[in-house]
Formats: C-alpha cells, structure tokens, sequence
C-alpha cells in the first residue's frame, strides 16, 4: 500500500485524473471551460485551495475529532477559498468577474472534500502535499484541455488569439451547456479506449 | 460528556481562526479590491469623459454624505485647475437600473461629459445609450441647472431611435446628478479646495 511521494504526486496526472478518472468536480468544469484563460484560472484556484487543505488537514489529522471531522474540513477548505477570493479580486479582478460564482463554490467541490477524507486525513503532510499537487495539476490540465476544444471550436481562438482565418463560423454550440456535456463525454470516451489497451 | 466538550472546542477553535485570518485578510486587502472594482467597472467611463485630466481621477477620489447616502466623487485636474468633479447616478430604463457617470466643471457648472456604466438595455438597441458615441455627446457643455428629457417628452435631448425607454432612463440619471450636484455642492467645493 506504501507509494512513494513521486507516486503520489504522478496519479493525479493520469491513473487518477480528475474529473476525467474520478468524475468529481464536474459542475465548475463544464460551467468555466469555454475559454482557456478561465480553465487555467479556475484550476490554478482549485490547486492552491487543494495543496493547502490538504497539507493543513494532514497536519492537524490527529487533533480533529472523527465525529465532526467534515465540519473541520469544510473549514478549512472554506477558509483557504475565501482567500483565494479576495486576493483574485485585488489581484485579477477580469478573471475574477468571468469566475464569478464558481470561485466560492469551490467550497462544495467534490475533489476538494474527497481528497482531505480519502488521502489527507489518513496520510502524513508530504505525501499529502504530493497528493494535492498532482491532483490540482491533473484538474487544471483537465480543464485547459476541455477548455482548449471548446474554444477553438466556440469562437475560433485559443487564448483569446485567433486560429482561424476570419472566414471561420464558430460554433456557437460549443460553448453552450450541451457542447461542454459532449465533449466531456467524448474525452472521457478517447481517455477508456486509450487505457484499456 | 467530556467527549462531546471537546469537539465543541475544537469546533470553536477552528472557526474562529478562520474567522480571524479572514477577516485580516479583508482589511488588508479592502482598498486594493475597492480600487480594482472602479478600475474595470468604473474606470473606463471615468477616463473615457474626463479625457486629457492631468491626474489620476481613480486615485484622486472623496466620499460625501448624502442625506444617508455615500458618494464617491472623481476630481478631474484640466489645465493645472481643480475643477472637475464626476460622480455616478441610476436611472430606470427598459430592462432596469442604468448607471451613469456625470462629469461636471464646478466652476461654470456645465456638464463636461456623460458615460453609462452599468446597464441591462436590450443589446443592439438600449444598449447604444452605452456605445453611441452621438448620444452621450448631446449633453456636453450643456448647463446642470436645467431639467433633462428627451424630445418626446418635450425636452432637449435626441432620444435613441428604437430605444426611448433607455434614452429617458439616461436622462433621469442626469436629472438625478443634476439635483445631488444642487444639494451637495458647498461640500463639494470645500472637499475639492483641499
């Protein structure tokens, strides 16, 4: 059952990917990737929210109760957002404005809860660091990758930078609801075939 | 028993914390957000009509009561003078509040420019109150002590074709800058000297 730390850390990127593997945190993901810059954003808030709960939690593992263990955790993922929040508003206001509510909702974010119980609370601070990270990477990955398909289908940019010529009609159901259910599926889809070989 | 006091303690503990680290973070951070909020929201429209003030109208800012009320109010220094004052009011439109920025020179007291903000007009129609370089036009220079309306209703104003209801709603909102600038203006002269 001993993983090394590099085992940690590498599981988020493939064998655990979230949400791809896990499915968890879908809500946030199809609502924010219909840019890039969103995607990133939100996962890089995600990471930093995951990397430090998970550390915190780790750490204070022995102290918390079990029986309010969710309350304490929810804590201090609540906390860890809520900083996230204010700095994206003094720093990144634009963003902010584009993630609107989906930053505070973090709070609720499946991945988040799931990891501080599965990994956090059972499992020492480096390893729990390790853990978050690769998770955190795995999910900004995750999203750039859904957010990079349907932006360049979307709109016909990436990054905000035109790839097509001028003569391109995006499709604008990409960036609606529905394309961000297909697409996910479909990637899902690509992800099974790829690793049952 | 003892059980259950130690997770009321814990509990305890870890809220209130969180409840301390945050809200120290929010004071250190509450000018910063507060500045970052006028410069995208606001910001724009302020620039775009106090176009060629020396200064930074976001920096150079004061609040004023009214009645209950606070303002911000954005100083503009044209020509080495102190002289400009910009300050935002709402409006009933079509499809809710429209938010407008009035520039005014509290020396001659006319209008030096107007900018919507904020607004939830019907895109492509109501929403060239906002975007229609025309319309806004039409009330630079013109004296803040007057009433404001729109041709339809007998008054000065070229209403936005197709869009009568912004068009009106931006004039309430001048009208509405016109009566806080006839009530507020000793403070303001005072707060702009200093």
């Amino acid at each position: 059952m001993a993983k090394s730390v590099v085992q940690e850390f590498t599981k988020g990127l493939w064998n655990e990917i979230p949400p791809f593997r896990l499915v968890l945190g879908l809500c946030p993901s199809l609502a924010v990737t219909k840019t890039v810059e969103n995607g990133i954003g939100m996962g890089v808030a995600v990471t930093f929210v995951l990397v430090c709960s998970n550390m915190l939690i780790s750490l204070l593992r022995s102290i918390i109760p079990k029986q309010v263990r969710i309350a304490c955790f929810i804590v201090v993922i609540a906390t860890f957002v809520t900083v996230v929040e204010l700095l994206m508003q003094a720093f990144t206001y634009p963003l902010f404005l584009q993630l609107g509510i989906f930053i505070p909702l973090i709070v609720v974010n499946c991945i988040l809860l799931g990891r501080a119980e599965a990994f956090a609370a059972k499992n020492g601070i480096i390893p729990s660091f390790a853990d978050g990270l690769g998770m955190g990477i795995g999910y900004t990955l995750s999203l750039t990758a859904l957010a990079a398909i349907r932006e360049i289908f979307g709109s016909g940019t990436f990054y905000n930078i035109p790839v097509f010529g001028p003569s391109f009609k995006p499709f604008a159901f990409m960036v609606q609801a529905p394309g961000a259910f297909i697409c996910l599926g479909l990637m899902l889809c690509i992800m099974n075939m790829l690793s049952r070989k | 028993m003892r059980e259950m006091i130690k997770l009321f303690v814990v509990i305890t503990i870890f809220s209130a914390v969180s409840g301390g680290l945050l809200t120290a973070l929010e004071s250190g951070t509450k000018e910063r957000i507060e500045y970052q909020q006028l410069k995208f929201v606001k910001g724009p429209t302020i620039k775009h009509i106090m176009d060629g003030c020396s200064n930074d109208p976001l920096v150079d800012r004061f609040k004023l009561l009214d009645g209950k009320i606070e303002r911000s109010f954005f100083v503009g220094v044209f020509n080495g003078k102190r002289d400009a004052v910009a300050f935002e009011t709402y409006g009933k439109g079509f499809g809710g509040d429209i938010g407008v920025i009035v520039a005014i020179n509290v020396e001659t007291d006319k209008i030096i420019g107007i900018g919507v903000t904020t607004h939830s007009e019907t895109p492509g129609v109501g929403s060239r109150a906002q975007t229609d370089p025309a319309f806004g036009a039409q009330f630079k220079g013109l004296a803040i002590d007057q009433p404001f309306r729109v041709k339809p209703d007998g008054g000065q104003i070229d209403a936005i074709s197709g869009a009568t209801f912004s068009s009106r709603g931006v004039c309430g909102a001048v009208a509405a800058s016109s009566d806080i600038y006839k009530r507020l203006k000793p403070k303001i002269l005072e707060k702009i000297k200093s």
